[in-house]
């Protein structure tokens, strides 16, 4: 064993980008059931951006654009649910379900003639003086645009719940759809707002698997990283903050696991290959468990369909 | 569909299951179908197989018609396109994938006129399976002794997938040769317990990078570990095909699985009607294993080396697993000189004297 091998500073550093493709797609399910909505699609939505966002950005030559695409097919997919769900009044667990299937099958068509392509990798960005604080510097600062994106987006995502008046009512319509309706606010438009919001972030975060994580279109790529993202949020109790910790917690365990297998540490693999999972589980749960308990926190009227009838 | 219409077209499905392939036959036509786990665009396991099949196809000519379906799970849906392929006439199916043996196994007593091919599988209960494998581990053996010539920290990286004997002897293979050229090296194993995980795979080849090694092997399908190297300016080497387009600069050789000479050789005895049932394994002497072109950055001296290596294991004159050799607890595995038996081989379950840690169970 030789726990000397692994630097602390490194693997801070690839904890925050092995975190974030999990960290947006989060963000954006945080929003969509806060909205009162369950789009279990997450999976079908990332693909659909990792293939999306890699085409285009072979095309482009520009990983940027291949970002925004990324964000374009996320929404346009995920609006697939919101026209089934919000005005056919469908069921949205099955809905979503169907969603990753349908993500997954059109993801490895579109991608056919992609696979084996080398792709260019979006740029780091190093922060002026910032990045040249010793060690800070090397784990926060040396990253490329999205893990600033990522890390804004958590401040964007808690400002525009907890202080805007937009915010509000998009939690009002989550708690309490028919005292919204009642208010005068169109559940139905804002919900599907939000289902694009979820969807543009998720095709972000599979844009980052594609672009920059792993810089080449394989099917299936994902490999559920979606379902982590699903299950992080509720786990979260729908707040942003507690997204950000478990994102970084489940990719940080997973890194580590990796590199205390390489330097020999005599703990059985299956354990540790299980750790990302059961520490994120269990850190969440005990800091949702200290006030009242998850359930409390879940949006009222999350899941259920809305209809004007009056 | 009314019961009777039922019977009768069942009736003549299987009239045309019974009767097509002699027919073909017959007349010195063969349909040869393929049956793959993954993707053909998956640049590894499944993309060699088609690989093996348009070669039959460029060797046999108009006498062969090939067909292929791809990303067929393990299972229930083995058994459909199954079904489907013989019921379309074709005379040789080869399944090429651990977990279709069952499946090949029940399908093969239901259609004795059709000759079913099983890739890695040990379980041929009818007359009419045949298994094939390939000895990837006389590839390990020469990736193993570039790597330890090629390595500056001594400290060569693997990223394993299953414990199974298959990965422990190409562990051990590598080991054992990059030790004899560079007594002072070091393997760090990591295992990912997937085949194919591309996001799992670079994040290990990350941890490996991240901890000192200089060179990375791989015993898992996506191209994601090669690609970190590439990006990191760390050497690499490509699994099951040629993955040096993802790594131009640092990609130093892939072992490749070459099945197309066994599968033009198994079309043409089914052709000639010489086709029986066999067990087999091929590897460099029979062209089953293949290394793919050398990098120009690997020195003269070192790649002369790996060539001489891959001579003495193709002309049968070397084994990799030649005694003396212990195991990791230090116990006697073969004596000087002793050959192992290919029984002990397949069953391999440890890591030899040297390696480090312990291996999942």
């Amino acid at each position: 064993m030789d726990l000397s091998a692994i630097s602390p500073t490194l693997l801070l550093a690839a904890l925050i980008v092995a975190s974030t493709p999990i960290l947006l797609a989060a963000l954006g399910e945080l929003i969509v059931e806060r909205s009162g909505v369950l789009n279990l699609g997450v999976e079908g939505m990332m693909i659909t951006g990792a293939v999306a966002g890699f085409i285009a950005a072979i095309e482009s030559g520009s990983p940027y654009l291949g970002f925004l695409a990324a964000a374009l097919a996320g929404a346009a997919i995920s609006m697939l649910f919101g026209l089934l769900t919000q005005y056919l009044l469908s069921n949205q667990v099955a809905t979503g379900l169907a969603l990753t299937l349908f993500g997954l099958g059109l993801s490895a068509l579109l991608g056919q003639s992609y696979t084996g392509v080398k792709s260019m990798t979006a740029p780091k960005i190093e922060i002026p003086l910032l990045s040249d604080i010793p060690i800070l510097g090397q784990i926060l600062f040396r990253h490329d645009a999205m893990v600033y994106v990522s890390l804004i987006m958590v401040v964007a995502v808690w400002y525009f719940l907890a202080r805007s008046r937009a915010g509000m009512i998009l939690r009002a319509v989550g708690e309490n759809h028919e005292a919204a309706h009642a208010l005068g606010y169109p559940v139905v438009a804002i919900r599907l707002a939000a289902i694009a919001f979820g969807g543009a972030m998720a095709g972000l975060g599979g844009a980052y698997l594609s672009l920059v994580r792993i810089p080449q279109w394989t099917e299936g790529m994902t490999a559920g990283s979606g379902w982590i993202a699903l299950a992080i949020v509720v786990f979260a109790s729908w707040k942003p903050s507690r997204v950000l910790i478990g994102a970084y917690l489940f990719g940080g365990v997973k890194v580590l696991q990796l590199n205390l297998q390489a330097a020999g540490v005599s703990i059985p693999v299956e354990y540790l290959s299980m750790s990302p999972y059961l520490i994120t589980i269990l850190v969440l749960v005990v800091i949702s468990a200290r006030r009242g308990g998850a359930q409390s926190d879940a949006p009222a009227s999350l899941g259920q369909s809305f209809h004007a009838s009056h | 569909m009314k019961r009777r219409d039922f019977l009768a077209s069942s009736a003549g499905v299987a009239l045309a299951a019974a009767t097509l392939p002699a027919w073909a036959e017959s007349h010195g036509m063969v349909k040869a179908g393929f049956i793959y786990v993954g993707p053909v665009g998956d640049l590894g396991w499944s993309f060699q197989h088609d690989q093996g099949r348009q070669q039959v196809e460029a060797d046999l000519g108009d006498a062969v018609e090939t067909v292929f379906v791809e990303s067929v799970p393990e299972g229930a849906d083995a058994e459909r396109v199954l079904t489907q392929m013989a019921l379309d006439g074709s005379n040789i199916i080869f399944t090429t994938s651990f977990g279709y043996m069952d499946a090949t196994n029940a399908f093969a007593a239901k259609f004795p006129d059709v000759k079913f091919e099983h890739a890695t599988g040990y379980k041929r209960d009818q007359a009419n399976v045949a298994t094939y494998n390939a000895r990837f581990y006389e590839g390990r053996a020469v990736i193993g002794t570039i790597a330890g010539r090629m390595t500056k920290t001594n400290t060569v990286g693997y990223i394993a997938s299953f414990p199974i004997p298959e990965v422990l002897m190409g562990i051990n293979a590598a080991y054992i040769h990059a030790k004899k050229v560079n007594p002072a090296v070091q393997f760090k194993i990591v295992w990912a317990f997937t085949w194919f995980d591309p996001e799992k795979e670079a994040d290990a080849a990350n941890a490996l990078i991240e901890q000192g090694c200089d060179v990375i092997m791989q015993h898992t399908d996506s191209t994601a570990p090669v690609t970190i190297a590439e990006e990191k300016g760390i050497f690499s080497f490509g699994q099951a095909s040629d993955m040096g387009k993802f790594g131009p600069n640092t990609c130093l050789t892939s072992i490749v699985d070459n099945w197309g000479p066994y599968y033009s050789r198994r079309v043409k005895a089914v052709m000639d009607g010489t086709w029986a049932q066999s067990d087999t394994w091929d590897g460099m002497a029979e062209g089953g294993v293949v290394i793919a072109p050398i990098n120009a950055v690997v020195p003269a001296d070192v790649k002369a080396e790996a060539e001489a290596l891959m001579a003495s294991i193709a002309d049968k004159s070397y084994h990799p697993f030649t005694g003396p050799l212990n195991k990791q607890d230090g116990s006697e595995f073969l004596a000087a000189g002793a050959v192992i038996d290919d029984g002990t081989l397949a069953g391999m379950g440890f890591y030899v004297e040297g390696i480090e840690g312990d291996i999942p169970s």
